[in-house]
């Protein structure tokens, strides 16, 4: 029970809301150093993803290469990087963009691949072009899968993003690393606390974004129950209260 | 037909009695504490610091304990000091290497340190009744403040109080805790008056990320043990401390009552052959020729004869 008493001691000091070591800059730091990470790999993987959700080829690999990226400790290598860079944010930066692709790629072609190829067939058939394709037909409805490869990408870059306190003096982790070696767990606790309300934040605005991208067209036109050929319908949902709210669909 | 219903409930149920537990498991007190040691009482448990320097002297005394019929139960890479000393002192860690000086300056903020012996015999008082330390090395493994050579023979520094000569903005680099120890850089700037520009956490105990910040120059100064091998291969200077600012940190074993004559014998047969030259040269086999703690250990003893 001390702890978390000792963290809210910690998180209610005015002592630690002011100056460069405050939490509003360890959280101002914390945040855009998150948000620049998803940016540069985004740039990154969100190409390469699209170009293998629209022409199909390269998938084995890519899901090959991300997979190998997933399997990387960050810590090992963010201080091989620093064994090579040097301290500061570069290392932690890089490490941070490994861990960042595999989701955000994923994202980015299951979208595309989760698309009825009997759409991408009309729209050809009414004379749209591959790129026209890409970015009328692929793009908006693959998009709610990206978002949802960008949050899942959001939610590990943020709660990782601690490590580059390692061998910088930044961001929310430099509570957990100095709580940890010096033995203050109100700080250590305080600080996964900002983590962990960080994280929260983000989720519930990428949910929210990843709603709202759902073109028109697919939420007005699904059907009202009767999907045929759906091998998911589940005999519990056969109740007739189940059914008369059964247009409400969740995705 | 209200399968789905009571799943549900049942699903509210679980989630209620998996906080209540959880909940329930913070409350009754220390989350965070060692789960008791189900070895038996004969068991001597050995502890070493998160350092790799610490566990090879950790490995050394349990090699020499069993080979003296003891059973070991090996605790090892507990983080720094402020993570150890309790359990210590709960007389849950029966042996651990330590550093005479640094250990009193744990325990007793107004020690004065001075001689390595006027040290050891201060720390002997500062102990809590249950613990006492046995024979101390020779070798020590002292904290140092260190720069490059490059900069120390561009300002001309020897000692510490010469880093006043310097006149481009340091900054020092270190594991957390160094900002708050008592020779940390609140202590260089009010004791010496010397111009620290900032503190950058390089969380690996004056290992390979920390001299290479230091030769980079993204550090100016980094506090580097006196034992460590780096400082004669990367030519760095461990700047003097006329004044004491670091205590003698000779390596002495802590031990708990459940040490008895026989195993103090053996440990301070251990500390009276390590000299600070193999200590150095303990560390270059780990560090330099990446041998495992155990393997330096048992070839450090047979060489000594000690097992």
């Amino acid at each position: 029970m001390s702890f978390f008493i000792e963290t809210l001691a910690w998180l209610l000091d005015p002592a630690n809301w002011i100056g460069a070591g405050g939490i509003p800059t360890r959280l101002a730091q914390h945040l855009l150093f998150t948000l620049v990470t998803l940016i540069v790999a985004a740039v990154i993987a969100v190409p390469i993803g699209f170009v293998i959700g629209h022409t199909g080829r390269g998938r084995g690999l890519a899901v090959a290469i991300s997979g190998a990226f997933r399997a990387i400790p960050t810590l090992g290598l963010l201080t091989l990087v620093a064994l090579w860079v040097g301290i500061g944010l570069s290392a932690p930066f890089v490490a941070l963009i490994v861990l960042a692709i595999p989701p955000i790629l994923a994202g980015a072609y299951t979208g595309f691949e989760a698309i009825d190829r009997k759409i991408i067939d009309a729209a050809r058939a009414v004379g749209m072009s591959e790129a026209q394709i890409l970015l009328k037909v692929e793009l908006p409805l693959g998009l709610p899968l990206l978002i949802g490869g960008l949050r899942s990408a959001t939610l590990q870059v943020v709660a990782t993003a601690t490590l580059a306190a390692y061998i910088a003096n930044f961001g929310l982790g430099r509570y957990l690393f100095e709580g940890l070696r010096i033995r203050d767990y109100g700080e250590m606790l305080g600080g996964s606390v900002l983590v962990i309300l960080l994280a929260i934040v983000l989720e519930g605005v990428f949910a929210l974004i990843q709603k709202l991208v759902v073109p028109r067209g697919v939420t007005e036109g699904l059907p009202t129950d009767i999907r045929d050929g759906s091998s998911r319908s589940r005999p519990v949902m056969e109740t007739t209260i189940e059914k008369g709210n059964s247009n409400v669909h969740s995705t | 037909m209200f399968t789905a219903h009571r799943g549900r409930l049942t699903l509210i149920g679980a989630v209620a009695v998996g906080a209540v537990v959880a909940l329930a498991g913070c409350a009754s007190g220390d989350p965070l504490a060692e789960p008791s040691s189900s070895a038996t009482d004969s068991t001597i448990v050995v502890g070493s610091q998160a350092y790799y320097s610490n566990e090879i002297i950790a490995e050394i005394y349990s090699q020499a304990l069993e080979a003296g019929g003891f059973t070991v139960d090996r605790q090892f890479q507990i983080g720094q000091r402020e993570v150890y000393l309790p359990d210590i002192e709960d007389g849950k860690i029966d042996v651990f290497p330590e550093y005479t000086g640094s250990l009193l300056q744990a325990l007793d903020k107004a020690a004065v340190g001075g001689t390595s012996d006027a040290t050891y015999t201060e720390l002997q008082a500062a102990l809590p009744d249950n613990l006492r330390v046995l024979d101390k090395a020779e070798a020590s493994d002292q904290n140092s403040w260190t720069v490059t050579d490059a900069v120390a023979s561009k300002y001309s520094l020897t000692d510490i109080a010469s880093l006043t000569n310097v006149t481009e903005p340091i900054t020092v680099g270190g594991n957390s805790e160094l900002e708050t120890r008592p020779y940390g850089p609140t202590a260089l700037k009010e004791k010496y008056g010397i111009k620290i520009a900032g503190f950058v956490p390089v969380e690996d105990s004056g290992g390979p990320l920390t001299v290479k910040a230091l030769v980079d120059g993204d550090i100016q100064l980094a506090n580097i043990y006196t034992a460590d091998p780096n400082i004669k291969t990367n030519s760095l200077v461990a700047l003097t401390d006329p004044d004491g600012l670091f205590f003698p940190d000779n390596i002495v074993p802590v031990v708990s009552q459940k040490v008895d004559d026989s195993a103090a014998a053996i440990l301070n047969k251990v500390s009276a052959a390590l000299t600070a030259d193999m200590l150095v040269d303990l560390n270059s086999q780990s560090f330099n020729d990446k041998l495992s703690a155990d393997k330096i250990a048992t070839a450090w003893l047979t060489q000594e004869k000690l097992v």
